[in-house]
């Protein structure tokens, strides 16, 4: 077991490296006059000559060496600072991650805890009326675009009872249940998705476990039928699941660019979306390296949690 | 049947066209769902090819005085706050997101095909560097490797293909490598590389046969995860820029205020767009599990 998480570890760092060279060559790819623009548009940069904004961009170093500077930053916790205001973007991010985090792990847990239950009260009830019913609604949940979910749940419950989900941020400070219950609503609309696709998988695992030998091994001892589900079938039906789990995170870090942006809420989308529209291009790199480092830290902890589901994997 | 002296003697092949509807057929009766949203598709292409007749005015066209106007006989979908009429959007928004989904699909499938026939059949530093690019790839949440690249493309629909079809290939060179190793070790491709066969050789005419219906399955069951993309991406407005009609480009943040007055501007392109995409993963599906079992329940 601890073999396997040291591997899985290092497995990290190849990853990591590409990460930071595509946010750094991106920089390098802007059109031409790119910098132009950027000293024409922005006020803020009257007092910044055209070599200053290069170096603040990286541009006036060689590829290979920014990618050794980016990188040494990186493993310091330095991801460079914004061109307009000259703050760090980790304190940015510091700042602003908790939201993502928060909503995130909430649409987690919404998203996986329905997706799983509903699976398993599909599978056990297979080809009934209930079953059709669950399965109609996570394929339309799979087909109708968090977005527009999220812009309906705005705008119709203004049209018909002058009401709408608050799109006004409330800070941790004013106390822990309001920053907790703004995210109720964003947190269920992106785990609608993941707990959709998470019950199709459930569902077609535990069918396929629920029909193998220690299963009827399990019933004929007379072990009870809630047991064998739970017990004896989820555990084994659980593991592609949480592997899936691992491959929609990246996913579930997408939708939180929306649903940011919709609700308003000062997060890492929120901010990626106006650091671009400012041309803020180290945000944008910052964010991206932080994003991808997010992915690539959730799907360890699935690895290792396969230690735990199945100690199969523990031996190897 | 009256077909004329000699061909009566020999026994004739089918034609191709009789070959095909044997097979549509069979694939209906197998797969009426799936046959069903092929009827939708073509249904969609005749859309998008036909937009400029169907579409009774311009989809630009701004008309103040007819700012808002609910569903009528004259604006069937009504109009928005620049009084464009909104079916006529709706129609050429088909085009677009038919465009984009089809461009991407091609695009991302001949570029993965490439990428993950070489690294799987070459192994070594080749595969594990590109490998490195693709686990990249996977950690960054979609959105933000788009948005990154549409940056620095400037947004066009040209450039949303491009976008897509890049990170597209990167994700789906995994499953054809997957499919590639598996072929590599089968007696025939030591056969011919024993009677001399060169790679290239080895890789267009026996390997990239046995991929095809891989590479098909994929393509079908990706399209409608483009579609999304472009639509999320133009809703941020990062992706086809305005005044072109692309559905998630009406849904988008600016017209969230008018569309409490009149909510038609958001309820028609849902529809459209989740029906197509609705449409499309059962399209997927069916042809999945008739062409690769193994690969059923694997979404």
């Amino acid at each position: 077991m601890r073999n396997y998480i040291i591997a899985r570890l290092l497995a990290i760092i190849p990853t990591t490296m590409v990460l930071i060279l595509f946010v750094v060559v991106l920089i390098r790819l802007l059109p031409g006059d790119a910098i132009d623009v950027l000293l024409e548009e922005q006020v803020r940069l009257d007092d910044v000559s055209r070599a200053e904004l290069e170096a603040r961009l990286g541009l006036d170093k060689s590829l290979p060496e920014e990618f050794v500077r980016y990188t040494l930053g990186t493993l310091r916790g330095d991801l460079g600072n914004s061109i307009f205001t000259e703050e760090p973007v980790t304190g940015l991010i510091r700042q602003r991650i908790g939201v993502t985090l928060t909503m995130g792990v909430m649409a987690l847990v919404i998203g996986a805890t329905t997706g799983v239950v509903i699976g398993i009260i599909s599978a056990v009830r297979r080809n009934s009326l209930l079953d059709y019913f669950l399965r109609s609604v996570s394929i339309a949940g799979l087909s109708i675009p968090n977005f527009a979910i999220a812009t309906a749940v705005i705008v119709f419950p203004t049209i018909w009872w002058k009401w709408s989900p608050p799109v006004i941020y409330t800070p941790p400070g004013d106390g822990i249940w309001p920053y907790i219950a703004q995210f109720f609503t964003p947190a269920i609309i992106l785990g609608l998705s993941l707990s959709a696709s998470l019950m199709r998988l459930t569902r077609t695992m535990m069918l396929e476990v629920l029909r193998q030998d220690y299963i009827t091994t399990a019933r004929s001892k007379g072990v009870r039928e809630g047991t064998v589900v739970m017990r004896h079938a989820l555990r084994n039906a659980l593991i592609p699941v949480v592997s899936l789990l691992g491959i929609q995170v990246a996913f579930l870090l997408s939708g939180t660019v929306i649903l940011e942006s919709i609700f308003s809420l000062p997060g890492l989308g929120r901010t990626l979306i106006g650091s671009l529209t400012a041309r803020d291009y180290p945000v944008v790199q910052g964010l991206t390296v932080v994003s991808g480092l997010l992915v690539i830290m959730v799907n360890l902890m699935v690895d290792v949690s396969y230690g735990v589901l199945d100690p199969r994997t523990r031996a190897e | 049947m009256a077909v004329a002296g000699d061909a009566m003697l020999v026994p004739r092949e089918p034609s191709l066209a009789a070959r095909w509807s044997t097979t549509l057929v069979r694939f209906a009766r197998r797969q009426p769902i799936g046959a069903f949203s092929a009827a939708v598709l073509v249904l969609l292409v005749f859309v998008a090819i036909f937009a400029d007749v169907i579409a009774p005015y311009s989809p630009t066209r701004n008309n103040v005085g007819e700012s808002l106007i609910s569903p009528s006989t004259d604006h069937f979908f009504g109009t928005d706050q620049f009084g464009r009429d909104l079916f006529s959007r709706v129609v050429h928004g088909a085009r677009i997101s038919l465009y984009v989904g089809l461009g991407a699909t091609f695009g991302a499938a001949a570029c993965a095909t490439i990428l993950g026939a070489v690294s799987g059949y070459l192994g070594g530093v080749f595969d594990y560097i590109v490998q490195r690019f693709v686990d990249a790839s996977q950690a960054l949440p979609p959105l933000v490797m788009l948005i990154a690249i549409l940056v620095v493309l400037e947004p066009s629909v040209t450039n949303v293909i491009i976008a897509l079809a890049a990170r597209g290939a990167l994700s789906l060179s995994r499953v054809i490598r997957g499919a590639v190793i598996g072929i590599r070790a089968f007696p025939f491709i030591d056969a011919a590389r024993a009677m001399g066969a060169s790679t290239p050789r080895i890789l267009l005419r026996h390997i990239l046969p046995n991929i095809f219906p891989v590479v098909v399955v994929l393509m079908s069951t990706s399209i409608g995860g483009y579609i999304v993309a472009e639509a999320s991406l133009s809703f941020l407005g990062f992706g086809v820029p305005p005044p072109t009609p692309s559905w998630g480009g009406i849904m988008s943040a600016e017209g969230r205020l008018y569309m409490i007055v009149q909510p038609w501007i958001l309820v028609f392109p849902t529809i459209a767009l989740s029906l197509v995409v609705y449409v499309m993963n059962m399209f997927g599906d069916a042809l999945r599990d008739e062409l690769d079992p193994r690969l059923r329940g694997s979404r």
